[in-house]
């Protein structure tokens, strides 16, 4: 009973080992480059879309299916966010929002062939693939637009103010740090609480040293991160974006009722609904808030660049398909977390990343990114049988 | 010896350190019907799969002596090769394909990878003759057959193995009365032809009628071996060998005040989702009364589950007319989630695809339909409720699991079901539609089903139980519905009940549609 404990655990935090395992190797093979807070903070702005659109792609899988148009509205919301600012003078703000409005309607679109007319996902959304480009290439001519104002670029390339306590050459952001140590009390309290009252209700709770040992572990990895943040130029809008994302998705799928129906709907769909879910509904929804997910992160990606191209996205939607299937999410639907979405995206990351840095081509990046998924997929399916 | 065609001798296999055979001994005459007896886990389905290579030989210890010598099979194929072949409880035909295909699926008749249809067909005509199917068209696609005739095709497609030693996993447990027995009649039709038959089943009034010996298996080992003619192999008997106590009464008294109706419906139609012009429910009328338990029986197909599940919100069926009342309201339900609110439940006779999320565990789906009224606010989720009252069902009703984190998937059929009742206990309703609750479970765990329908009774919630046994149907309702073709036929009081009465019934019935058909 013991040993079967430990192992979930093992299985749970298990794709974070491996991912600062990579993160270790690459670290050795670059002498150090990948460590450097350069780098770190290109980690964040780098995959700041995948994570966000791999959290969405998550609720996907979770109903046991993918989103194959996920890049092809990344680039066409990013397309008519950019028109809107160059070509009609809209203020930006005001195009961010009705970029969003954009994105949820594509998803809405999606979501009523999917859910109220039951057409195969992996159809619908192969459509709203091949369309979303299309309609990109004739919104942009098939020409970049660009260069964005600074206001606009701030979202992908810029920073939260920073409070330098180092020196001009050498500088250190007390805000990062700050951020830090808050987390930090968060994490350890609210442990601290769900520790109490398990103890409280009388439920099993693991032994110490390992709550303590898994604390250490993410504690320090976020301080690990912070503090290079910190000596670069400070925490990035992309990485509060990023948190506050993961956040409220992590919570939807642990903590709430809609968020247990979907894992509902992937794990026996026809069990849901006659649990009284309204599994269309369910459906229609994630396919909704994929298209709302995918606007973000066109709005990070043309920021991030200072330019919408029709190019834009092209292969995301496999990034962040791939990071869920790292992640542990299973393609029968069902299993799955937010969490291990988010690690899995950060495996590729810092895979791509660490490989550029010691010089391989984006050719044999992707021969790499192909044998990572399925490694991580072969061990998981088959460490799941030998149960 | 040489009447001996089988022997197991000192099986023992384990499974991650729990042994799920312990010293197992079987002996099978040549020319027998050999009916292996146990409650479900006991592991009568891991010896047969050790015995047709399922598990392959090292997996296990002891040793397997077919027809005099001994036997190392490392797969199904190294069984089959000796005429022993295996229908499991799960059918295993490919629905698109023809009968005459799936009679040959795996043994093709052909030359160098080319099939030859004209013998195909030729034999697939010839030994559906042994199995009463002479009349099908080969072409057919298997799936469109009703259940009791694809197991009737699987028996084909083990004779066109040259089958010495057939071992039939419940052939019967998705059959009814009729089928069942034709079903039978068949095996005692093989067994004049030679053929050896073991046979798993927990149909006792089945074994009593063809087996000639009984083995009876408890907790992985082997308890007795009786034989006919010699022994007392009354079902009574057998069920004390299988639970090693005697139950009594097998279906547990129930001493309760039944009170006012509470649950009415009145000239309920539904028709086919997928036929607008086909009337599955025809003018159904029926009441339940607080504290009452009433059955619907009928045969398979009579719309019993088509019922229940239009009048849970609506989950099947389209164009559906008529009234229900509860407590003198009438409600109009339009989805699941209205009945729910309206405190009914209803417990599939599915369990696995329409009853359970078998890949999660056993909290979250006791509190799967209860999860928005009660085990959440403002839409999150109190996980800590959720568990407090899946450890007390747990405790309440039996639920045989180390933690209530337990995956469903892995708990015997017993135990899934008593899940799902507590799933729909949560919901706290008024008015329970349990559809077949005790199929394919044990003994045991059916008598503890069953008090828990009386607990429920007694509690004053009014109870619809189908069921195609009909001994449960009489053993347990005050008061029973007889449904055919979609339309209530009798009614009989706790009084009038009996086994001939329900079938005198849907005869005269399907009589007098045949008469008024033509």
């Amino acid at each position: 009973m013991e040993s079967k404990k430990i192992n979930l655990d093992m299985k749970k935090y298990g794709m974070i080992l491996a991912m600062i395992a990579i993160f270790i190797v690459f670290n050795i093979l670059s002498g150090g480059k990948n460590a450097t807070p350069m780098n770190i903070n290109n980690l964040v702005m780098q995959n700041g879309y995948v994570v966000i659109l791999a959290t969405g792609m998550l609720l996907c899988t979770l109903t046991g299916n993918i989103d194959l148009g996920v890049g092809s509205i990344v680039a066409l919301t990013g397309a008519i966010c950019a028109i809107m600012v160059l070509d009609y003078n809209i203020p930006v703000p005001v195009a961010f929002l009705i970029v969003i409005v954009v994105g949820l309607l594509c998803g809405m679109f999606a979501g009523f062939f999917i859910a109220f007319l039951d057409i195969p996902p992996f159809i619908v959304t192969l459509a709203t693939m091949l369309m979303g480009r299309g309609l990109t290439y004739v919104a942009l001519k098939a020409q970049t637009k660009g260069p964005l104002p600074n206001s606009y670029t701030m979202v992908g390339a810029g920073y939260l103010p920073t409070i330098n306590i180092g020196t001009s050459d050498a500088p250190v952001d007390l805000l990062s740090i700050l951020v830090a140590a808050v987390a930090s009390v968060f994490i350890i309290l609210s442990e601290f609480k769900s520790y109490r009252t398990k103890r409280k209700y009388g439920f099993d709770v693991n032994p110490l040293w390992q709550i303590a040992i898994k604390d250490a572990v993410i504690l320090a990895i976020l301080w690990f991160f912070m503090i290079k943040l910190a000596t670069y130029r400070g925490m990035p809008i992309v990485l509060l974006l990023m948190a506050i994302i993961v956040g409220i998705y992590h919570f939807i799928t642990t903590k709430t009722v809609a968020g247990r129906h979907i894992y509902a709907l992937g794990g026996n769909a026809k069990a849901a609904r006659l649990s009284g879910i309204n599994t269309r509904k369910v459906f229609f929804w994630v396919y909704t808030n994929m298209g709302l997910l995918s606007a973000i992160a066109g709005i990070v990606l043309s920021a991030r660049n200072a330019s919408a191209t029709p190019k834009a996205g092209d292969g995301f939607e496999m990034d962040a398909i791939a990071s869920c299937y790292i992640g542990g999410a299973a393609t029968s639907g069902g299993i799955g977390t937010i969490i291990g979405a988010v690690v899995g995206a950060l495996i590729m990351g810092i895979l791509n990343n660490g490989m550029s840095l010691i010089g391989w081509s984006t050719d044999i990046q992707k021969v790499v990114k192909g044998l990572v998924l399925l490694g991580a997929v072969t061990v998981d399916l088959v460490s799941k049988r030998k149960k | 010896m040489s009447d001996v065609i089988l022997e197991m001798n000192h099986i023992t296999k384990e499974f991650s350190g729990v042994k799920a055979l312990d010293d197992i001994n079987l002996k099978v005459k040549r020319g027998e019907i050999h009916a292996l007896c146990g409650e479900n886990g006991a592991g009568k389905s891991t010896l047969m799969n050790i015995l047709s290579g399922v598990y392959p030989y090292g997996s296990y210890s002891g040793e397997i002596v077919y027809n005099g010598e001994v036997c190392r099979f490392r797969n199904i194929k190294d069984s089959e090769s000796k005429g022993i072949v295996i229908i499991h409880q799960e059918l295993a035909l490919s629905p698109y394909l023809s009968i005459a295909e799936n009679v040959f699926i795996g043994n093709e008749i052909a030359k160098s990878g080319v099939i030859n249809w004209t013998k195909t067909m030729q034999k697939a005509r010839e030994m559906l003759t042994i199995v009463g199917l002479e009349n099908e068209n080969l072409n057919v696609p298997v799936g469109s057959l009703g259940v009791g005739k694809q197991q009737l095709i699987e028996i084909v497609k083990a004779l066109a193995k040259k089958v010495d030693l057939l071992i039939l996993d419940e052939p019967t447990s998705a059959l009814n009365d009729e089928e069942s027995k034709h079903l039978l009649d068949i095996i005692l039709q093989l067994k004049k032809k030679g053929i050896t038959c073991i046979l798993i089943s927990h149909k006792l009034n089945e074994i009593s009628y063809v087996a000639d010996t009984i083995t009876i298996i408890r907790d992985g080992k082997t308890i007795e071996t009786l034989e006919k003619g010699k022994d007392d192999i009354s079902e009574d008997r057998i069920i004390r060998g299988m639970v090693g106590r005697e139950i009594t009464n097998r279906y547990p008294p129930r001493d309760c005040k039944i009170g006012d109706v509470i649950f009415e419906v009145k000239n309920w139609n539904v028709y086919h989702p997928e036929d607008e012009h086909k009337r599955v429910i025809k003018d159904v009328s029926f009441y339940v009364r607080a504290g009452e338990v009433v059955g619907f029986a009928g045969l398979m197909g009579a719309g019993r589950t088509e019922l229940a599940m239009s009048l849970f919100g609506r989950a099947y069926g389209q164009k559906i007319s008529g009234q229900i009342f509860k407590n003198g309201k009438e409600l109009h339900l339009k989805t699941v989630s209205d009945a729910i609110k309206n405190k009914i439940a209803y417990v599939s006779e599915d369990r696995k695809n329409h009853g359970l999320i078998l890949i999660d565990d056993i909290k979250h789906n006791i509190s799967l339909a209860a999860l928005r009224d009660y085990f959440s606010e403002r839409g999150v989720i109190n996980q800590y409720e959720e568990i407090l009252s899946a450890n007390e069902y747990k405790k309440k009703i039996g639920i045989k699991a180390k933690t209530v984190e337990q995956q469903v998937g892995a708990l015997s059929g017993g135990n899934q079901q008593k899940v799902v009742l507590a799933k729909w206990m949560v919901t706290e309703p008024d008015i329970l539609i349990l559809d077949e609750p005790t199929r394919g479970i044990d003994v045991g765990a059916k008598y503890e089903v069953h008090c828990i329908i009386n607990d429920l009774a007694k509690a004053g919630k009014g109870i619809i139980f189908i069921s195609s046994e009909m001994p449960e149907i009489i053993g347990m309702c005050d008061r029973v519905y007889i449904l055919n073709e979609g339309e209530i036929i009798g009614e009989l009081t706790k009084e009038e009940l009996s086994q001939e009465k329900i079938m005198k019934y849907i005869i005269s019935h399907q009589g007098r549609r045949k008469h008024n058909g033509k």
